[in-house]
């Protein structure tokens, strides 16, 4: 079957080390983390990727006010992503039942719940104070409603929960909606406000998978020997999509072509991961793609830095890519910790320059390499040159064992 | 508590659940929803506001009472009274 060509136009976003794609992009090569000290609810001064964009940029104070951190988030990236692809001021006369919004998150509702919960205790739990607002802030379709409601879309818009693989779904379900003819234009990719809600940092505390370090911004470091868990962040990351004629039509500069993808599930564990299968899902990921495992020029891996999983992703890597010089691997991890629903799709805009520049960014903080994670190619704490970037790999998985590997190919015509 | 003294609760209420809205000009008999862009969401919230800051409840049957600043003054006047205030 001869399916539709689907191109990436445009990328919005906001990570905890930079609020454009240039900016994060430019952290990501000169070593410039974005963890720093957070405050948590009920435990403290922890520490956090927290972003930094202004709400303000696009929203009006009571669009901040009623909604949700998500919410922003999402309407920050998306108008974003639209000026990207030199949609901005086209945008308000495209068909807006014909653009479809696709926005993955891990969670949504926990932050809000929290704030609520904490909010009627100075009211001795007296329900009548418990806000009208709780359920449209926490219903799962949240995060895209908002940002439907921003834009004026009235094309599908909802969420997609898929633990940490949901960033890649965001984009998987874009391109598989464009495919079907269901809409013209997709916002895709992921969110995570997750920072605002203690239950996920306490959560991997009790699991003993929460990030420390005196230097917060050394305590994310996936395949260092002394790694000690997942740094939790917040961010977004959402793209555009378009199938190939459409873009071409309009002229759109074209960032990267989607190759293929595949999506399975562990079915073995609640949280621990499957190697098994992590490393089938890479390998019909690349077949779907019509490519061999040397053809792929970087892997950006999950690798979220608890003792368990960093190894595990190793060993499924190692399984798919055997004799394979040219592949370089990496991880963005290290720089802005772990954005949940998010990641992703950030991960991917970190690597998306490198079809331009070949540099191939690091995985930093690896003081000593841990020799089970020693994968070939494995580009630590400095850039490297990479002869050629045709096609980027991204690995996203997730609790409940959901497994998503996403390919991205440089656009040739 | 006198009713100039209730509008300036009122608008306090106001100036945080409409942040975007200048309220310098507002007209004290005009009904709020015909100056300000405020949906039945922001009305809960003023009665919110009111139980929150105030203790003061007004039942659903009395939402029109809170049209206008005069009317809100008339209604709400009594009962900051009676509270004390």
């Amino acid at each position: 079957m001869d399916l539709p060509r689907i191109v990436i136009t445009g990328v919005g976003l906001t990570a905890p080390n930079g609020n454009s794609p240039a900016e994060f992009r430019h952290n990501l090569l000169h070593g410039v983390a974005g963890v720093e000290p957070c405050e948590v609810r009920y435990m403290g001064r922890l520490i956090a990727g927290v972003c930094h964009f202004d709400p303000l940029k696009y929203q009006r104070k009571k669009e901040v006010r009623v909604g949700t951190r998500a919410g922003s988030i999402s309407i920050y990236c998306a108008r974003e992503a639209l000026a990207a692809a030199g949609l901005a001021e086209r945008f308000a006369t495209l068909p807006k039942d014909r653009t479809g919004i696709y926005i993955g998150i891990t969670e949504h509702g926990n932050v809000e719940t929290e704030n609520e919960i904490y909010a009627l205790s100075k009211f001795n739990h007296d329900t009548r104070y418990w806000s009208h607002y709780h359920n449209p802030r926490t219903v799962a379709n949240n995060p895209a409603g908002e940002t439907s409601l921003h834009l004026g879309v009235t094309g599908p818009a909802y969420t997609i929960g898929a633990a940490c693989a949901a960033g890649n779904l965001g984009l998987i379900h874009a391109a598989q909606m464009l495919r079907l003819g269901e809409v013209d234009l997709a916002l895709c990719g992921g969110v995570s406000e997750s920072i605002g809600t203690f239950g996920i940092f306490a959560a991997f505390k009790s699991q003993g998978a929460l990030a420390h370090h005196p230097d917060p911004k050394k305590a994310s470091r996936p395949f260092d020997k002394a790694r000690n868990g997942i740094v939790i962040s917040e961010g977004g990351c959402l793209y555009t999509l378009e199938r190939l004629d459409d873009a071409l039509a309009r002229g759109a500069k074209i960032l990267g072509e989607i190759a293929g993808y595949h999506v399975n599930s562990d079915a073995s564990d609640y949280v621990l991961p499957n190697p098994a299968r992590q490393s089938e899902c890479v390998a019909r990921a690349i077949a779907r793609a019509g490519l061999a495992p040397r053809d792929i020029h970087i892997v950006n891996t999950h690798a979220t830095a608890t003792p368990l999983g960093d190894i595990q992703e190793a060993q499924g890597l190692a399984r798919v890519f055997v004799d394979c010089p040219g592949t370089y691997i990496n991880n963005t991890k290290s720089f802005i910790g772990h954005a949940m629903g998010a990641a992703g799709a950030l991960e991917l805009a970190g690597n998306l320059p490198a079809f331009d520049d070949l540099i191939v960014h690091p995985t930093i903080n690896v003081d000593e390499l841990d020799p089970q994670c020693a994968l070939p190619n494995l580009v630590l704490n400095h850039p490297v040159k990479a002869p050629r970037v045709d096609a980027i790999l991204n690995n996203s998985f997730g609790m409940l064992g959901i497994n998503s590997t996403l390919i991205v190919k440089r656009f040739v015509a | 508590m006198t009713k100039d003294e209730c509008k300036q609760a009122v608008i306090e209420i106001i100036a945080d659940i409409a942040p975007d809205e200048d309220l310098g000009g507002l007209k004290h008999d005009v009904r709020l929803r015909d100056q300000l862009q405020l949906d039945s969401m922001d009305f809960l919230d003023i009665v919110m506001e009111l139980r929150k800051r105030h203790g003061i409840e007004v039942p659903e049957s009395d939402y029109p009472r809170l049209a206008s600043l005069d009317s809100c003054a008339d209604y709400l006047t009594p009962k900051f009274t009676a509270l004390g205030k």
